[in-house]
């Protein structure tokens, strides 16, 4: 398969010129400004090969009119070496897990919150990790490893741009405290019976964190930390009448506070995710999902949290519609993606439109509207409803 | 007087009973333009252009396997290189004959493969006038076929078939395919929507000989009503290269191997 005559080297270069802008219709940030991103990117891609090996690099360089100024970041650099038994991967790299639409059941990996809630192109919303990815492929199952020797958060939404829930406002001496441990972990996948089924363990920590203060009656500082977490899961994918099917669960074990007693870090769940996709008719896609999430030992967790503290349901549930239109040629692209957790309330719409001006520039218009409890997941951001516009020239 | 009667039938059943019902050129026509060799690759270039002459360009890799015999099941590897934003990104499809494709897509941006659902066979293929069913070929048993008539196109002799599809609610009309009488290669199609209007028309704008199997290398699909065209060039053809089965699997969908996407 893999062998031949050995190939020449090939580089290609790539990469584009963008403005992001997201304007507030919901008032203004923390911080009194009236854009949630407002920023020129460029991205150059360097993507070389020769024989087994493959070397790729990813980079953006911006300028944020908001405060952040100048930034670059590397946003991928990995080297791959590839022979018939294995592939190996080193380097910053995007893994994904599952296929959720916006709902994560067995995606450990880092992501970018605040990218979501801007309105950035939706590729900023995964975050590379700097990892060895070791696939192997006997006829059993292909295995794919995971070894990250250094742990690497989901970005969260800034404080001074996006109003967020805080349990302790009055508090303002905050560190933060990273794991400094790394984290590794195995995703086993295969046909079964002509669906896509998978297995997945994980053994890492939370990408978001969760605050402890130093005394509850009376704090003077809070310290950020990644509570440790454990992860085991599965996934379906296939053919279902019309449609496609896919079906993710996962067991979260909270090791560090497996009686749930501890309630600064979140208590052991379980997530469940259904998804059908279809396509009614010509350029129409829908795809439905429902999503549930148990927290376990919910007794502890009650005795466990302090007066004052919002109380979270033992079990929610979740609706999520995604629905996308091509017109003009598949050169006009309308899509709507609406989430509604009707336990608590809490929903997301982010309507879109995309235009393909040609085959190197596109723009796109759309909106972020939150709804819910000031404490839930999009609920606290209902005072952070933007329109936001992205334009991208391709080189 | 009956004796003579009875040599005129008893010469002409022969010619009866050799002459192509319209069900067996159709068939022909799909094994000769879409099944033909064990496997095929293909680089391929599409220009969508718009009645005002505007240009989009869409080039990929087109790898095909056939599993069993033509007519039968297929799997399709594409890998395109052009827009800049789909570049690298990989596409499978598992075609069987009488049921809905399997179909896969890799987004190289968030590492992710994901199961696509594949119920409309009549949508455009990457927003080109070929449908998905133009493109991988649409089930002979889905029409009632007929040959109308004989006659030439561009010197070629050809017959000319009509179908007709059988269901009542079909989002389409009858068609007409010259089906080159040497070939069997579908040289020029029409096609009609449910009113009876002229829909689509199909040309063959060049045929080749590749490894002594004739293969459409450039050909034109225009919609009539809208004035928008297609037109696809076979930059480079070949068949029997030996595509292995294991290719057609996430691990390849992912990272595939150089030679099979050049």
């Amino acid at each position: 398969m893999l062998a031949g005559a050995p190939a020449a080297a090939e580089l290609t270069v790539a990469g584009f010129l963008q403005q992001n802008t997201a304007f507030n219709t919901g008032g203004a940030n923390p911080d009194g400004q009236d854009y949630k991103w407002l920023e020129e990117r460029a991205q150059l891609r360097l993507d070389a090969t020769s024989g087994s090996w493959r070397g790729y690099f990813k980079a953006d360089a911006a300028y944020d009119h908001l405060g952040r100024g100048g930034q670059t970041e590397v946003r991928e650099a990995w080297a791959d070496y590839s022979s018939a038994a294995f592939e190996v991967r080193v380097g910053r790299q995007v893994i994904t897990w599952g296929s959720g639409d916006l709902v994560f059941v067995n995606d450990v990996f880092p992501k970018d919150y605040e990218a979501l809630f801007a309105g950035r192109p939706l590729e900023y919303l995964k975050r590379g990790l700097d990892a060895v990815k070791l696939g192997v492929f006997p006829k059993l199952a292909s295995f794919e490893f995971v070894l990250a020797p250094s742990f690497r958060e989901s970005q969260t939404p800034d404080a001074s741009r996006f109003w967020l829930y805080d349990p302790m406002p009055a508090v303002t001496n905050r560190e933060t405290v990273k794991p400094g441990q790394g984290e590794g972990g195995v995703r086993v996948y295969r046909d079964v019976a002509g669906y896509d089924a998978a297995l997945y363990l994980y053994r890492g920590f939370q990408r978001t964190p969760s605050m402890r203060p130093d005394n509850l009656a009376a704090p003077t500082r809070i310290t950020y930390f990644y509570p440790e977490l454990s992860l085991l899961g599965a996934s379906v994918s296939g053919r279902a009448g019309p449609g496609v099917i896919n079906l993710e669960a996962a067991y979260y074990d909270s090791r560090q506070d497996r009686s749930g007693t501890d309630f600064t870090v979140p208590n052991s769940q379980t997530r469940l995710l259904v998804g059908y996709q279809l396509q009614p008719w010509e350029d129409f896609n829908l795809n439905l999902q429902y999503y549930t999430e148990r927290m376990h030992d919910y007794a502890a967790y009650l005795a466990a949290l302090p007066p004052g503290f919002p109380v979270e349901d033992s079990q929610t549930h979740t609706f999520t519609v995604r629905a996308t239109q091509f017109f003009l040629h598949q050169t006009l692209r309308f899509s709507v993606y609406a989430s509604r957790n009707v336990s608590n309330g809490d929903s997301f719409v982010n309507p879109e439109l995309r235009y393909g001006f040609s085959d190197r520039v596109w723009g796109a218009l759309g909106a972020n509207a939150f709804g819910g409890e000031p404490w839930g997941q999009f609920g606290q951001l209902a005072q952070d409803d933007n329109v936001y516009v992205q334009l991208r020239y391709e080189f | 007087m009956k004796n003579w009667w009875l040599c005129v039938l008893a010469a002409l059943l022969p010619l009866q009973a050799m002459a192509l019902s319209g069900e067996e050129a159709m068939r022909k026509s799909q094994a000769a333009f879409l099944y033909p060799g064990k496997d095929f690759k293909a680089r391929v270039v599409m220009k969508l252009i718009n009645r005002d002459g505007q240009e989009r360009l869409r080039e990929l890799t087109i790898l095909r396997k056939n599993v069993g015999a033509p007519g039968g099941e297929q799997k399709y590897f594409m890998y395109f290189f052009q827009p800049a934003d789909v570049k690298d990104m990989t596409f499978m499809t598992y075609k069987y004959p009488a049921k809905d494709d399997d179909r896969w897509l890799f987004l190289p941006a968030v590492n992710m493969v994901k199961r696509i659902a594949a119920q409309d066979k009549r949508s455009s293929f990457v927003g080109s006038d070929f449908t998905y069913e133009d493109v991988s070929g649409r089930d002979i048993e889905d029409d009632v076929h007929a040959i109308e008539r004989e006659e030439k196109l561009d010197a070629r002799d050809c017959y000319v078939v009509k179908s007709t599809p059988k269901a009542s609610d079909a989002d389409i009309g009858h068609k007409f395919t010259w089906v080159d009488k040497a070939s069997f290669l579908p040289l020029k199609e029409e096609q009609y929507d449910r009113r009876g209007a002229k829909y689509k028309l199909f040309t063959a704008d060049e045929v080749a000989d590749v490894k002594g199997i004739p293969t459409v290398i450039r050909r034109t699909m225009k919609n009539l009503q809208s004035g928008h065209r297609t037109e696809v060039t076979y930059a480079r053809s070949d068949y029997d290269l030996g595509i292995e089965d294991s290719l057609f699997t996430e691990r390849f969908l992912r990272q595939p191997p150089r030679k099979w996407i050049d």
